[in-house]
């Protein structure tokens, strides 16, 4: 199973760090946990991935319907530091093209 | 091989020979050319059956019966989806009955688009799930079944799924006969045949598609290319939603340049207003076309394309910050249409990529006041942007490109490479339209789909498809074009027999050797892979249903190509009151009974006072007597009143429904 971290920095980013394998059923559970945080008004979020160790195309459509909550509300939402594995997911649907990871969460907003 | 296949791949070659020889010796020695207003479309239409032949022909080269299937690994996770809108709740419920107790443990969902309390007391009471539309969808494009599918995805969480029609009862053992297929991980779609109870043994609507359930799926699995017809097949999850995350990439990427190269001219136009002395706003137009440059610019050169458009709408954004004094006046109108924009990418068609070309091309030429350009230009980019905003989900795995949703989703399948399976054994039970008008336009329905797909993804050109694969689809599409060839069919022998003009030069022995080994061996090749399915119902329906398929043809091109509505209607699952017979219907197919019954009257005559000659009017007498043979089956279905159960005989065997697939 999966257990997702979240927090609010002081800087209003909120970091979301799932731990474990984020495949069809994790998904959900990912998805409502961004929902929350933006419907909460943290709309600038990272996603630290370094600690997930699996990730499907259902894991990637949560991604993808946080990051579209989180443009509607003015933010974004980024990814960091994921693992070859899971940059192996983004490279099998092109997502690679249009999201790109960043290499460290603390400075994930500085671009 | 098999010896079946050995002789089944030695009748396609000669088949194949024979028709080529005669074909080619038509056109090449044989087109009455001085009568060429019939001679050109009948040799047309030959080589048109000719190509359909051959079609036909690739698919049973490698006709795969896969006989048993692999035992079914235990300890997935399954979902089984029962799609509603408005059939009524104790046919759902029967079916919904039914799909709880299939043996391999999973979970039952009723999809109730029609979102209706009573639907969801009854499922819920029995301990089946009920799923409608979640709150996303309000105001959104729906896309009928698609839609209520692509919804149902993102509320579950099964790695397979059981898709069922709301008629269509699952026997137990339908999961345990067809998972085990997906032991092969590349594996993402098992597709079931359709068949109908409420089918007579004489099968007068012929609903029942036993070439179709059977050869031509077999030939199409063949060369890894079974279709997906809707209903009564498992889908594996992470195949669906890798196609819908790689297809949104692809309409985003697609989206955001099409909203750049418009914000462009928007721009333009806008600077082109301006005053000579306006220096504040020509300064902020100015900076905003390097920005568009600059996206576009970093777009070309490889740049994750989040970052591109997050930078641009900041950088627009702030160049909107800084002119919001200007030009307030003429701002409210521009606003009315920016207010437009929500529809943009609202079509019934969905995909942004697809549609919304007429709407950019009208925002470019307007009349834009400096400050309202800007506005359009943030709105652009926003409504092509990560979201997808005209759709209520970013992720839509089902396609939405045509009212049959299946065959253009397992199209995109095979171009990312995953493959599917047809299982040819019937483990579901369906009800099948009673009435003529109910069958008319369901059959109605299947082939503007499928026409739909052809003038929107056109399988001979897509990527990712092995030249077979791209020849199987093709050759569906391909079979409903039978409506124009079945004019000419009807006119030919009625122009010989009323005015005397053969379209060919002569009906000499030269003619018909050629000829008919040809219709000889295309017709053993029938029997020979239907194996005992009976298949003249279908041969009949593929020339009776002429006008069905023209008009087919004429509204998905309205509808692709003019954008014109399809007229589009869901099939009624019960049967209509109705009284007298439905004879307007088929005005058409009467119309050319008439005409060939005329046309013959008029030959015998001709006959009878010396007029003509006595082997071209008999030999068009009998083609007028095939067609009328083909046509009689309308006048069956037109007195068909539905199904009375004891004329269901014990041992009604397989053969199946009809798909988005053949007329045949």
């Amino acid at each position: 199973m999966i257990e997702i971290d979240v927090h609010t920095r002081d800087d209003g980013i909120g970091v979301v760090v799932p731990r474990g394998r984020l495949n069809m059923v994790a998904a959900r559970q990912l998805k409502e946990v961004l929902a929350d945080l933006v419907g909460s008004g943290t709309s600038r979020i990272v996603v630290d991935m370094a600690e997930t160790t699996f990730l499907d195309s259902s894991g990637l459509g949560a991604l993808i319907g946080g990051l579209k909550s989180a443009r509607q509300a003015g933010g974004d939402l980024r990814i960091a530091r994921p693992v070859p594995a899971v940059t192996t997911v983004f490279e099998l649907t092109n997502l690679d093209r249009v999201l790109r990871a960043r290499d460290d969460v603390e400075t994930a907003f500085d671009d | 091989m098999s010896r079946r296949l050995l002789l089944i791949r030695t009748v396609v070659l000669v088949t194949a020979l024979l028709g080529l020889n005669y074909v080619t010796w038509r056109w090449m020695f044989s087109v009455n050319w001085s009568a060429w207003w019939i001679a050109v479309p009948l040799v047309l239409a030959e080589t048109y059956s000719l190509v359909d032949s051959l079609l036909f022909g690739l698919g049973m080269w490698r006709l795969k019966e896969r006989g048993d299937p692999p035992s079914p690994p235990p300890g997935r996770t399954v979902d089984v989806f029962i799609a509603t809108y408005n059939e009524p709740i104790e046919l759902v419920m029967t079916t919904a009955r039914a799909a709880k107790a299939i043996r391999y443990p999973h979970r039952t969902w009723v999809l109730d688009d029609g979102n209706r309390p009573e639907m969801r007391a009854a499922a819920e009471a029995e301990g089946i799930g009920w799923l409608t539309r979640s709150a996303d969808w309000a105001g959104m494009p729906r896309h009928a079944k698609a839609g209520n599918l692509n919804n149902a995805l993102l509320q579950t969480d099964g790695e397979f799924m059981l898709i069922l029609d709301a008629d269509q009862i699952p026997l137990p053992e339908i999961l345990d006969r067809t998972l085990g297929y997906f032991e092969d991980e590349r594996m993402a779609l098992v597709q079931t045949p359709q068949w109908f109870v409420n089918v007579p043994e004489e099968d007068p609507l012929g609903s029942q598609a036993p070439l179709f359930y059977g050869p031509i799926q077999q030939g199409k699995d063949g060369w890894n290319a079974a279709f997906f017809c809707g209903s009564n097949a498992v889908i594996r999850r992470e195949a669906l939603m890798q196609l819908g995350v790689s297809r949104y990439v692809g309409e985003v990427e697609e989206g955001v340049r099409r909203a750049l190269r418009t914000s462009r001219t928007v721009i333009r136009q806008a600077r082109r207003r301006l005053a000579p002395d306006d220096h504040a706003v020509r300064d902020a137009l100015d900076t905003i076309e390097g920005h568009i440059a600059d996206a576009r610019r970093a777009l070309a050169g490889g740049e994750a394309l989040f970052d591109v458009t997050f930078r641009f709408q900041q950088q627009v954004a702030d160049v909107r910050r800084s002119l919001v004094e200007a030009d307030l006046r003429t701002l409210q109108a521009d606003l009315d249409v920016i207010a437009g924009l929500e529809e943009l990418a609202e079509s019934p068609d969905g995909g942004l990529a697809t549609v919304d070309l007429s709407a950019l091309d009208q925002m470019a030429h307007r009349e834009w006041s400096p400050l309202g350009a800007v506005e359009t230009v943030e709105a652009l980019v926003n409504a092509v942007d990560v979201g997808r905003g005209g759709e209520a989900q970013p992720i839509m795995p089902l396609a939405t490109i045509s009212v049959t949703e299946d065959m253009a989703t397992c199209m995109r399948l095979h171009t990312l490479g995953w493959r599917s399976a047809y299982h040819d054994e019937v483990l579901a039970h369906g009800l099948a339209p009673e009435d003529l008008q109910t069958m008319l336009v369901q059959r109605l329905r299947w082939a503007q789909g499928t026409v739909q797909v052809m003038f929107r993804e056109n399988p001979l050109v897509q990527k990712g498809l092995t030249l077979a694969q791209r020849l199987m689809y093709f050759s569906t599409m391909w079979s409903y074009l039978s409506g124009f060839a079945a004019l000419v069919y009807i006119a030919a022998p009625v122009v010989y027999l009323t005015i005397g003009v053969l379209p060919v030069q002569a009906l000499s022995t030269d003619f018909f050797v050629r000829l008919v080994p040809f219709l000889v061996v295309n017709q053993l090749l029938f029997f020979i892979v239907a194996a005992g399915r009976p298949t003249w119902r279908g041969q009949q329906y593929s020339l009776a249903l002429f006008p069905v398929w023209i008009k087919s043809f004429t509204s998905a091109f309205g509808n692709v190509f003019l954008g014109r509505s399809l007229d589009f209607a869901v099939t009624p699952k019960t049967r209509r009151e109705k009284s007298g017979h439905d004879w307007h219907l088929v005005k058409p197919q009467l119309w050319a009974m008439g005409l060939l019954v005329g046309a013959a009257v008029i030959g015998l005559v001709r006959l009878a006072v010396g007029q003509g000659e006595v082997l071209g009017i008999g030999f068009n007498l009998v083609w007028v007597a095939f067609d009328l043979l083909i046509f009689s089956v309308i006048i069956r279905a037109v007195r068909y009143r539905g199904f009375e159960p004891d004329a269901v005989p014990a041992d009604a065997g397989p053969g199946a429904g009809p798909s988005p697939g053949v007329p045949a």
